[in-house]
């Protein structure tokens, strides 16, 4: 178990220093960052003593070395476009990104794993049959139109929600949370709705195939010819089982939540990290651009890491073919 | 529909053309089989068709300003023309576009970026995917690892930063000019792993086989060997893929100009009719974003359909 930890931990380790050969690249070959700092009026003595100042004379593997430096210490630069650190920018923005995140992977996974055990209960039932053909629905929306659709609706037809922004939010020193006033959370509706939908139809669709297959089961149907109640054979028997799949799609799926922020964060003009990066795509901030492949390389990463410990660890027969593969 | 069972062979008459032998094949019979199939093939015949045909079809070439006035902007669906009296069918945006011929002359480009990242994507893995599972060693290493880490990024998020980058790259006065090859080679560039995977795993299994050895045995090169003998044989799954990725391809290049990042306002795809109809939602004007987004998702939609038949037709163990 440790020796594999170990082994999965350096290919990330790996994985994490190509991203960053990436992310400096990008720094280093688009655009000249002396370019950049230094204006009109120069000569070629402020060229060379900025070049050899910013170590840009150093050979590659050098200055690629203190990039990955400075950026474990959280230094990733200043931003071309708004003149301030990237991390300062960052880290003022996150909040936003991560409680929507937060709230849409919490419905998805809580909606997801109701609708798909009622699915899967209720299999012939009409109920079962319509959220199965709205799932269908749902899966081949691409995310923007669903936010479009719901602010529509509930925006510009009903007037109940608000359709852009995060409402009024409380700053709380190093965060700031739309959790606790009442338009905070009347914001975070629709937007959570947009970025969950398509994780929890996912996680619904694979709760029921499970399910299904489990309930064919012996030892389910043994658990039956006990007496044991349906609650406790359908909760405790069946449903824990269909767990092992279910976390590797959620955790996956964590950090597709992260990516498609980019859309719903445009789409209803939330201040989050994604608004951040559409808009450093469009204005060619590479200082943004590149913090933002690093800090979600690590996220994925680190989730990928933890979803394939998890697995390792919840079915016990993969620990065999683990220690040998 | 005639119904033609597959009864062992012919009688012994004429060779049977081409034509009759496409027909009476598995596949043609598993699509007449099928009435999805043949509605998702009709619709997307008919968009597709309607795209190539767009100068014929439209009431008016919306990019050219002559046609333009400004006096009929944001006229609902069913309004005639103030000047020449002819219906728009469904309506104006701002500038008085008839936005039923904006949809068609956007459907082109939707569907061109579409074809060509699919195509770009498809030359791209499966010649990777044919060399790692031929070649295999360290070529097959360094593929493989590279197409994991990229299957572990969101596509859309992968296609982005190749976006970004490849727009710090380009001068700011050709951005517009090739804004649409940027948008197919960062599409491309984040679908190969499909093709890469499936065809490698395929390359494998068909390596081992006689023919190949046969081939080897003569002194065939290497990459004849690849190109012209086990190509052949992993092109079906390819094909269900590349159909696929179709779809999925266009809901991308939509979703990028959506954002504001893919085609430029000057060659408006349907992505970007949708960002801009997006605009004017608030204002009550809702067939500037109503029919294009309707077109976007009844092409997705039947092409995806239509590769889901395509995959349980040629693939019978799935049935």
């Amino acid at each position: 178990m440790l020796a594999y930890i170990i082994r999965r931990a350096f290919q990330s380790v790996i994985v994490l220093l190509a991203v960053g050969l990436v992310a400096f690249s990008m720094f280093r070959f688009v655009g000249d960052p002396i370019e950049q700092l230094l204006g009109q009026e120069r000569t070629v003595q402020d060229v060379e003593r900025l070049r050899e100042a910013l170590g840009l004379n150093d050979p590659f593997i050098v200055q690629y070395a203190s990039f990955l430096g400075r950026a474990l210490q959280g230094d990733f630069g200043i931003s071309y476009r708004q003149s301030r650190p990237v991390a300062d920018i960052i880290l003022e923005r996150a909040p936003a990104t991560l409680e929507l995140a937060f709230v849409s992977g919490f419905l998805a996974l809580t909606l997801g794993i109701a609708l798909g055990v009622f699915t899967a209960l209720r299999r012939d039932g009409w109920a079962a049959n319509i959220i199965m053909s709205a799932s269908l629905i749902g899966v081949s929306l691409p995310t923007f139109l669903i936010g479009i659709l719901l602010i529509y609706v509930f925006g510009v037809q009903l007037q109940w929600l608000p359709t852009f922004g995060r409402g009024e939010v409380v700053d709380l020193g190093w965060w700031t949370t739309g959790f606790l006033t009442a338009s905070g959370l009347k914001s975070l509706i629709l937007p959570s709705i947009t970025l969950g939908l398509f994780q929890m139809t996912l996680i619904m669709r694979l709760v029921r195939s499970e399910m299904l297959e489990v309930l064919r089961q012996d030892y389910v149907r043994f658990a039956r010819a006990r007496g044991l109640s349906a609650r406790a054979v359908n909760f405790r028997h069946a449903l824990k089982n269909t767990m092992i799949p279910v976390i590797t799609v959620t955790g996956l799926q964590l950090g597709a939540i992260i990516a498609f922020a980019i859309i719903t964060e445009t789409v209803f003009q939330w201040p989050g990290v994604g608004l951040l990066f559409i808009n450093a795509v469009q204005f060619v901030d590479i200082p943004v651009m590149a913090a933002y492949l690093m800090l979600i390389s690590v996220m994925f990463v680190l989730i990928n890491l933890i979803v394939d410990v998890l697995y390792v660890w919840v079915d016990p027969r993969l620990r065999i073919d683990g220690r040998h593969a | 529909m005639s119904d033609l069972p597959d009864t062992g062979p012919a009688p012994e008459t004429a060779p049977p053309s081409r034509w009759k032998t496409a027909w009476d094949s598995d596949i043609a019979y598993s699509f007449r089989q099928s009435p999805v199939a043949v509605i998702a093939a009709i619709v997307t015949l008919i968009l597709i068709l309607s795209a190539v045909f767009a100068p014929w079809i439209a009431t008016t070439n919306p990019f050219d300003p002559a046609s333009l006035n400004l006096m009929n902007g944001f006229s609902p669906p069913g309004v005639p023309n103030q000047f020449t009296g002819e219906t728009f069918l469904l309506g104006t945006d701002d500038q008085g576009r008839d936005v039923f011929s904006t949809i068609l002359y956007g459907m082109r480009i939707s569907l061109f970026v579409g074809f060509m990242a699919v195509l770009f994507a498809m030359v791209l893995g499966v010649g990777l995917g044919l060399l790692a599972g031929y070649v295999g060693g360290w070529t097959e290493t360094i593929i493989m690892r590279v197409a994991d880490i990229q299957l572990t990024l969101p596509s859309i998020l992968v296609a982005l930063l190749i976006f970004g980058i490849a727009r710090g790259v380009i001068p700011i006065e050709y951005r517009d000019q090739v804004a649409i090859w940027v948008l197919i080679l960062a599409i491309g560039l984040s679908d190969w792993v499909q093709f890469a995977r499936v065809v490698r795993g395929a390359t494998l299994v068909e390596k081992n086989k006689e023919y190949v050895q046969a081939a080897r045995l003569i002194g065939r090169s290497s990459w004849a060997i690849m190109f012209k003998h086990i190509l052949p044989n992993v092109l079906s799954p390819v094909l269900v893929i590349a159909t696929i990725s179709l779809a999925l391809a266009i809901i991308a290049e939509a979703t990028l100009s959506f954002l504001g990042v893919g085609a430029p306002p000057t060659q408006p795809s349907l992505g970007t009719l949708i960002r801009i109809g997006q605009d004017f939602l608030f204002s009550g004007e809702w067939w500037i974003l109503f029919f294009p987004a309707v077109t976007l998702l009844a092409l997705a939609l039947s092409v995806n359909l239509l590769g889901d038949w395509l995959r349980d037709a040629l693939n019978p163990r799935l049935r």
